[in-house]
């Protein structure tokens, strides 16, 4: 269980490597990684700058991290989110889950990401051209999506 | 007790924190964000719209409605798009 927020890039191949090195009782891993596209709706998007919350992030991705280790069985887990300033085809985001099996592994992935993109403190700005730039907004999409790793006990709390 | 603003409400407030002390009649972040506005034309257009502003009071997710208190950290900013 590790969360990392920085502004530098990440080796998704290196990471794999550590969080399983020295294990033998992993079967399967499984992982996540979100890149900057250069488009947005019908616009082109020339960079993107990642803002967030200082404290209450690591804080809120340690949280779900916990989570998910709850909820599955997994040997380990690594969540790393990038901040500051990225062009398209960066890498923003990794999230990597172990366990024995593949399910536990892939569920535990899915459900990091998508709560992830509801919970954690952080804000898109889009550069679009023209010196024009504008906030992200939220997409009821992604709240859908984290939606549905609701529990009936906590399925208020994820609406 | 502290103010954060993120995103488009540190842009349009101007700032990113401050230190304030809001009278005592002051007791949710409601009645915070209502005092926040009277604060400048900034916070004025920042905070126009209660409905789009997300909360936290000391790094936890809050309601408008949660009490606040003079040693609290409250963070005011926009539904969150990492990920």
């Amino acid at each position: 269980m590790a969360v990392r927020i920085q502004r530098e890039d990440f080796d998704p191949g290196r990471e794999i490597q550590a969080l399983t090195a020295g294990s033998t009782s992993v079967g399967g891993v499984a992982s996540f990684i979100g890149l900057v596209r250069a488009v947005a709706g019908d616009k082109h998007v020339g960079a993107m700058t990642l803002e967030h919350y200082p404290g209450m992030t690591e804080k809120m991705l340690a949280e779900i991290d916990a989570e998910a280790n709850r909820r599955w069985p997994l040997q380990a887990s690594l969540i790393v989110h990038r901040y500051g300033r990225l062009e398209p085809g960066d890498r923003i985001v990794l999230v990597i889950t172990a366990s024995a099996h593949r399910e536990a592994a892939l569920e535990a992935c899915h459900f990091l990401i998508d709560w992830l993109k509801t919970k954690a403190p952080f804000w898109k700005l889009e550069e679009t051209g023209d010196g024009e730039s504008r906030w992200v907004e939220a997409r009821s999409s992604d709240d859908a999506a984290a939606g549905r790793w609701a529990r009936p006990r906590d399925k208020n709390a994820a609406e | 007790m502290k103010v954060l603003y993120f995103a488009w409400l540190r842009q349009r407030t101007g700032i990113g924190e401050e230190t304030v002390s809001p009278p005592p009649s002051v007791r949710n972040v409601a009645g915070l964000v209502e005092w926040l506005r009277t604060r400048g034309p900034g916070h004025a257009e920042a905070l126009k719209d209660l409905s789009a502003i997300r909360v936290a009071v000391n790094q936890e997710f809050a309601t408008v409605d949660a009490a606040i208190s003079p040693d609290d950290e409250i963070a005011l900013f926009p539904p969150m798009t990492g990920g």
